[in-house]
């Protein structure tokens, strides 16, 4: 297979190559431009949410806005702290912004365009999720500071609690599926008569929601970035392009979380079967389009909670953590396991 | 030879990088070369097909276990190792016994002897995917085990939230 001649007498291999970058490409640009506009539409949405209307000043309605942003941080002036950890304060950001992008790897956005088809793809996330708080981490260690060095304190204590509510509540959706494999974790859901996990996995659907807002310091549970005691938190030394590069990492992570949801609970790129049986000319609606239409709908649900709820203290967010989230998670895997295998086996053995 | 050369690799950094761990005196340093070992550990595993292991290996260590080690120097505010007399009075016994534990690391060595392969080939894994494989394997043949490795870690769990509670009654 390796030296086989394909077309126009070029290697397999090469064509190979040369699709996976061609989709690295794509992937990439289009998750850049949603990073830009993500920013633009949560200020929108919160700004229509408080009555307000939200940028308008650049270009028509504000929509040159984030290109504006994006132009202006990149030629600010960079100012390192004199006591910072240069090499790992250099490091932290790139660290962030690459676990949030290399997730973005076994992401499948409709069906077979995916850029790596691994069987292990779900872990592959959490194992990339779980990296992101690095960057956090050694931003605000190696800044030297008080406000930062808090901020990143909170966020790995954060993010340690809420990891594990977040790979249990992902087990039912394992269980059901019987795979790991994201395109097979979907094809297993328009199978399913419900057409969408969400149905028999609400439970799962919710603890997989509060852990991944908590898991991308999100409001309410935004504690390591708290503005009113901590200034920005772990990145208030940083500036420029390199406070840029956390952004990005934060958006970057939403969009991850949003198409685990997508894809894990709402059937990705499938609609459900009965609906296609009653309105059999939405079939020839390509994938991508309800993948998206998903995907708006759950990051819509990121700014929606943002502007209706206040921040939770901390020990309410470790409490709601511990004592809430991991045992009804815990619940759901007893339950769900029960089932199937009352379903497979008939009650007997 | 393509398998050789990334083995070398592989092993040729997870040395230096645990060289580089235990020599350096700025804590956080130390960690994060500690990181960059485990990558290539789960590196490592990924050659030997063991595809669940290796992430497992990243989700554990590099997500769980050195952030909880991250935490612990960033609570104690720990910067550069202090270097105490009373540390370092000690250093004969700790060769002593670092080298006690290298004669039986190259004792076992020495004698060790490949056994016959079991049922599970790179075939049959690539065949059932190594996930199931070792779900399957942990769940029946080494079911008592794995259960008892399971207790002892909740004991510790248990003695670690008694530990904590001592002071509240």
């Amino acid at each position: 297979m390796m030296f086989e001649t394909a077309m126009f007498g070029i290697p397999q291999w090469l064509w190979t190559i040369g699709l996976i970058i061609v989709k690295i490409a794509v992937v990439l640009g289009a998750v850049m431009l949603h990073v830009a506009y993500a920013t633009y539409f949560e200020r929108k949405v919160i700004g229509r949410m408080q009555n307000r209307l939200g940028p308008m000043v650049v270009g028509p309605y504000g929509l040159l806005q984030p290109i504006a942003d994006g132009i202006k941080s990149f030629f600010k002036e960079d100012i390192i702290p004199t006591n910072a950890d240069k090499p790992i304060f250099f490091m932290a950001p790139v660290l962030g912004l690459m676990a949030a992008l290399s997730s973005l790897a076994v992401v499948p956005f409709f069906n077979h365009f995916v850029i790596a088809d691994i069987n292990i793809g779900l872990l592959f996330l959490f194992a990339m999720s779980s990296l992101a708080v690095y960057g956090v981490i050694l931003g605000g260690w190696s800044s030297n500071s008080k406000f930062s060095f808090l901020g990143s304190l909170r966020a790995s204590a954060q993010v340690i609690s809420y990891e594990v509510p977040l790979g249990l509540s992902l087990v039912g959706v394992m269980l059901m599926s019987g795979s790991l494999n994201i395109t097979e974790i979907v094809n297993a859901q328009s199978r399913y008569p419900g057409g969408m996990y969400i149905t028999a996995q609400w439970l799962g659907f919710f603890v997989f929601v509060v852990s991944a807002i908590a898991e991308t310091n999100r409001s309410p549970f935004d504690l390591p970035e708290a503005e009113q005691e901590l200034i920005a938190g772990f990145f208030t030394e940083y500036s420029g392009m390199r406070f840029a590069l956390f952004f990005m990492a934060e958006y970057t992570g939403m969009i991850i979380m949003c198409s685990i949801a997508v894809l894990c609970f709402l059937g990705g790129w499938t609609i459900p079967p009965f609906v296609l049986k009653l309105l059999p000319f939405l079939g020839a609606v390509p994938g991508v389009v309800w993948f998206i239409m998903k995907f708006y709908a759950c990051m819509f649900f990121y700014y929606w909670i943002r502007a209706t709820l206040p921040r939770y203290r901390y020990d309410q967010l470790m409490a709601i953590g511990w004592k809430v989230l991991i045992p009804l998670a815990l619940a759901n895997i007893v339950v769900t396991a029960a089932i199937k295998f009352l379903l497979h086996h008939g009650g007997q053995q | 030879m393509i398998n050789q050369i990334f083995f070398f690799y592989f092993s040729a950094v997870i040395v230096a990088m645990s060289l580089l761990a235990i020599t350096r005196r700025n804590v956080m340093h130390g960690v994060l070369y500690m990181l960059l070992l485990f990558f290539h550990i789960a590196g490592l595993y990924l050659f030997l097909n063991a595809e669940f292991i290796s992430a497992v290996q990243i989700i554990v260590y590099a997500g769980a276990i050195m952030v909880l080690f991250l935490f612990v120097i960033m609570l104690l505010n720990l910067r550069e190792d202090i270097r105490k007399k009373q540390f370092l009075a000690i250093w004969p016994m700790g060769l002593l016994v670092s080298s006690g534990i290298l004669m039986v690391i190259l004792m076992s060595m020495l004698t060790i002897r490949i056994g016959a392969s079991g049922i599970w080939g790179i075939a049959q894994i690539e065949r059932v995917t190594q996930t199931a494989a070792v779900g399957t394997v942990l769940y029946t043949q080494y079911l008592f085990p794995f259960e008892v490795a399971s207790l002892v870690l909740l004991v510790a769990i248990i003695g670690a939230v008694v530990l904590a509670k001592k002071r509240i009654k």
